[in-house]
């Protein structure tokens, strides 16, 4: 019997979707158990589930009998088998998603056994994961903060405790919603376009020097700037639909 | 008819040849009508009935001898003039829904619905009554699925047991389900189900060689799909879908239909529609629609009441009674470009899909939507089966092509005060995982609820209740303490599966819960019991499959590990582990699953210690390579220190 008062509650962290959102990205997804992961040993060896011989670990598929491997909790940059950078050329990101997809897609396993359609369910659901946070400059920037040992609050979102920033953006909104034609709106955006061009830039550059407290800054801003992207967007489709 | 004897026994299948075991063909199980192809080689082709028909109209006729066959397709359209009663069409729209989702026509709907006892709120789908029959739409388009077997064996001369069907890509979670219940009561097994205008797409652009952006615009007679799709190299990415899975040709005929209706009851007494009448009113109305895609005006006649009508109807006013249904499509194309980040001209080109892309002013309101003239140039009624042909070979022999789709509906979770909190939004590529924590709000307390909805609206009411289940067992703690972590995973057919755990006490509570939609799995395992050809052999025998195919992967597993370690297997050893391999051999070659088992248990344990030597082998191999790397590696860097970066990620990871 279950007890009197039953009701799901998220937890406190859990009800702030950005937030909990991102945490859920970084959990492995649970599994059916036959798609869990064997142990590995300490020189990076793990018993292929299909051919009990040894296979690397993070090897996708077994090097002797050619099964494929259940996934392990990676960082999203090794899942795509990229480095670890903030620059991300979109066609190297695509090929690379594509590649994968190609030999580990469900459909490549649909007449194979239950256990590696499982395996290539779990696999794929981790790609497509990695894939959307390497896709947004900011989820991206969080994963390499995080790899780093950086946490981000939950709230990042709406904490700015950047006194410049938050002037920047009071300004920057104040603007937009004073603006009455379409082509104030237009000139906001080409100055809110320079200054993601730029933050995007600089955050790159924060990475390359490994300025871990600079890159975790400019990620607010960006995350702030991308937001107002948003807005802009709202924006201009009203004024589309004005007369 | 000697091909149709060529049915094989259940339980007596024996181990088809490699080319007839890989034959799976693709179907369109459509609301008015429906398609089957196969394809060879890449080269898909409809199959036609044997009076070169290729549409299949989706009716079934229900006779007095509930034992006998139904009708399906052609004559049971022509059945319905005379007793259409016994009539049962555009059930698509049914799949997985209730009563309340049912569009009537002046008050009538032109289904006869069962009483239901068991509450038909929450998910539970209507069940019509036919003939002193109660049946479910699951079944009904199980008769459809039966028909188009049967063509299928009787143009290829070979039973077909695999198919790829395709669902309209905002069904949501409880029509998919449906479908593929109905496939399996029909005795095919599901190798994947696929969007419309996804399959649609794949014939279109391996056909045409398309290379860019395409929407496709998929109007039935029952759904609505708009799909913006990335075709590149063979691989079909979905970039974002939309649509209405209630929207469709259906809609044009009931507006004329209440037109029609309307002016009768201008000129005599009012009368209520009996539920076949609503059948035959919708039947002209029908006509007139496809009649005044070419012609300008036409005159048409409603029987009911014993008073006979006659109606006229011009192109202009049966355009403004449509025009809505058309404003609703192109608003949803808006929506879907929008979601995708793109605009009309980013589109190189516009597919059209469905029999209601015929009609004219939906051809007009897409061009200036697009501003381009769209596609038609695969026939609209057959591509999307030809799509499905595509991946059902691409399925079963192998292909360079690709399918990447997406899943059309937000799935959430109700949180306090009725709102949904969005787990999975739309448009998010699958297959996908989330995980979200849960924890206790009462001091003790032991069990939850999590409801579970597919929508995109923020109060749980107006989205689909999918699930609701029960987490028990959670050990008692102060409320808060603990952490329940709860999986929702969508999988390559859309389809969901929940899984729960309790995470503090280390005590692994695996729930898995896949959602209904008001046919248990007791309901399906009676009707499974009750369809006729396939009494109690569908489980045995794709359990049986499973097994077969599992010892075969065991066989070529260990051939692999001989071939690369033979050196480490002593003689003894190997006579052993070959005794075992023909043993498991011979089980396959049988019918005795459990035998299957055992052999490959038998056959793991006469490997295993070959298996651990291996083991041993490329562990110090690995060990080896290691010490190698760290001699040569020199010390620019302290690996120690990137080993403990690497363990701390782990841990954040796993938390």
């Amino acid at each position: 019997m279950m007890d009197k008062a039953i009701k799901n509650l998220p937890t406190e962290e859990s009800g702030e979707v950005h937030g909990n959102n991102r945490a859920a990205d970084a959990v492995p997804p649970s599994r059916t158990p036959s798609a869990s992961v064997e142990p590995v040993t300490p020189a990076g060896v793990a018993a292929c589930w299909s051919c009990h011989g040894p296979v690397m670990a993070g090897d996708l598929f077994c090097a002797t009998c050619e099964a494929v491997q259940p996934p392990r909790p990676v960082d999203p940059f090794t899942r795509l088998a990229l480095e670890p950078r903030f620059e991300m050329p979109v066609d190297e990101l695509d090929r690379r998603y594509f590649d994968l997809q190609r030999c580990l897609h469900p459909d490549r396993f649909a007449t194979k056994t239950s256990r590696e359609r499982a395996i290539s369910l779990a696999l794929t659901a981790d790609i497509n994961a990695a894939y959307e946070t390497l896709q947004d400059p900011v989820k991206r920037a969080i994963a390499l903060l995080e790899m780093q040992g950086v946490t981000i609050h939950a709230d990042g979102c709406n904490t700015m405790s950047d006194p410049v920033l938050l002037m920047e953006a009071m300004e920057q909104r104040e603007a937009l919603a004073e603006a009455e034609t379409s082509i104030q709106v237009e000139s906001i955006a080409a100055v809110a376009e320079c200054e993601k061009a730029d933050c995007l830039e600089e955050l790159a550059g924060a990475f390359g020097t490994n300025d871990l407290s600079a890159a975790d800054r400019l990620t607010t801003r960006l995350k702030y700037l991308m937001k107002f992207e948003d807005e802009l967007r709202a924006a201009r489709v009203r004024f589309s639909q004005a007369p | 008819m000697t091909t149709l004897l060529q049915i094989h026994e259940p339980g007596k299948t024996p181990v088809l040849h490699e080319g007839a075991q890989n034959l799976a063909m693709g179907i369109d199980l459509g609301t008015t009508n429906s398609v089957v192809a196969i394809s060879h080689d890449g080269q898909p082709e409809v199959l036609l009935g044997e009076d070169g028909s290729l549409l299949v109209p989706s009716m079934v006729a229900y006779g007095e001898d509930a034992r006998a066959f139904p009708l399906v397709g052609e004559s049971a359209r022509q059945a319905l003039l005379g007793e259409p009663e016994s009539v049962v069409s555009s059930v698509k729209r049914l799949m997985g829904r209730g009563a309340e989702d049912i569009k009537s026509l002046a008050g009538t709907l032109p289904f006869e619905l069962a009483a239901g006892e068991d509450g038909d709120n929450d998910g539970g789908m209507v069940r019509l009554k036919v003939r002193g029959r109660t049946l479910t739409p699951v079944e009904v388009s199980a008769d459809i699925l039966r028909a188009l077997k049967i063509r299928a064996e009787t143009a290829l001369d070979h039973s077909v047991e695999r198919a790829v069907v395709t669902v309209p890509a905002y069904f949501d979670d409880a029509a998919r389900t449906a479908t593929r219940d109905a496939a399996r009561l029909a005795g095919l097994e599901v190798l994947r189900l696929v969007n419309e205008p996804t399959a649609a797409a794949m014939a279109y652009g391996l056909d045409k060689g398309a290379e860019g952006v395409f929407a496709v615009y998929d109007l039935g007679g029952g759904t609505f799909d708009v799909s913006l799709l990335r075709m590149e190299n063979g691989v079909f990415q979905v970039l974002a879908t939309g649509g209405d899975a209630a929207l469709g040709g259906d809609d044009f005929d009931h507006a004329i239909a209440e037109h029609f209706l309307a002016q009768r009851t201008k000129e005599s007494t009012p009368h209520t529609l009996t539920s076949d009448e609503a059948k035959t009113a919708l039947m002209s109305a029908r006509l007139a629609k496809e009649c005044l895609s070419t012609a300008d005006n036409g005159e048409w006649m409603i029987d009911a009441g014993g008073v006979t009508s006659r109606h006229r109807l011009d192109r202009e006013t049966y355009q403004f009674l449509i025009a809505p249904f058309v404003d609703r499509t192109t608003d949803i194309c808006r929506h879907v470009l929008e979601d995708a980040g793109l605009k009309p001209e980013d589109v190189c080109g516009v597919v059209l899909v469905g029999g209601s892309t015929r009609v004219p002013l939906v051809r007009q309101r897409v061009a200036e939507l697009f501003v381009r003239e769209p596609l038609a140039d695969i026939d609209p009624d057959a591509v999307v089966a030809l799509g499905a042909a595509l991946q059902a070979e691409a399925l079963t022999v192998g292909s360079d092509s690709l399918l990447l789709d997406v899943t059309p509906l937000s799935l959430g979770i109700e949180t306090m005060g009725k709102i949904t909190e969005k787990v999975i939004s739309r448009n998010t590529p699958i297959p996908v995982s989330k995980a979200q924590e849960f924890t206790t709000y009462q001091d003790g307390q032991t069990a939850m609820m999590i409801h579970v909805v597919q929508g995109e609206r923020e109060m749980v009411d107006q989205n689909r209740s999918l699930a609701r289940f029960e987490l028990h067992g959670i050990p008692p703690m102060t409320a808060g303490a603990a952490r329940i972590l709860v999986t929702f995973t969508i999988d390559a057919d859309g389809l969901l599966t929940v899984s729960a755990r309790e995470q503090t006490t280390g005590l692994e509570q695996n729930v898995e819960v896949k959602p209904s939609y008001g046919i248990g799995e007791d309901d399906m395992a009676r009707m499974l019991r009750d369809s006729m050809e396939h009494a109690k052999s569908d489980m045995t025998m794709r359990l049986l499959a499973e097994s077969r195919v599992d010892g075969e992967r065991v066989l070529a597993a260990l051939g692999a590990a001989l071939s690369a370690d033979g050196d480490l297997c002593s003689e003894i050893e190997r006579d052993h582990i070959n005794q075992a391999v023909s043993r498991l051999r011979e089980a396959i070659a049988g019918d005795d699953r459990d035998l299957i088992h055992s052999r490959i248990t038998e056959l793991d344990e006469a490997s295993r210690l070959f298996a651990e030597r291996r083991m041993d082998r490329g562990i110090r191999k690995a060990l080896e390579g290691k010490r190698v790397a760290e001699l040569t590696a020199g010390d620019s860097s302290s690996p120690s220190g990137e080993e403990k970066n690497k363990n701390s990620d782990d841990v954040a990871a796993a938390r």
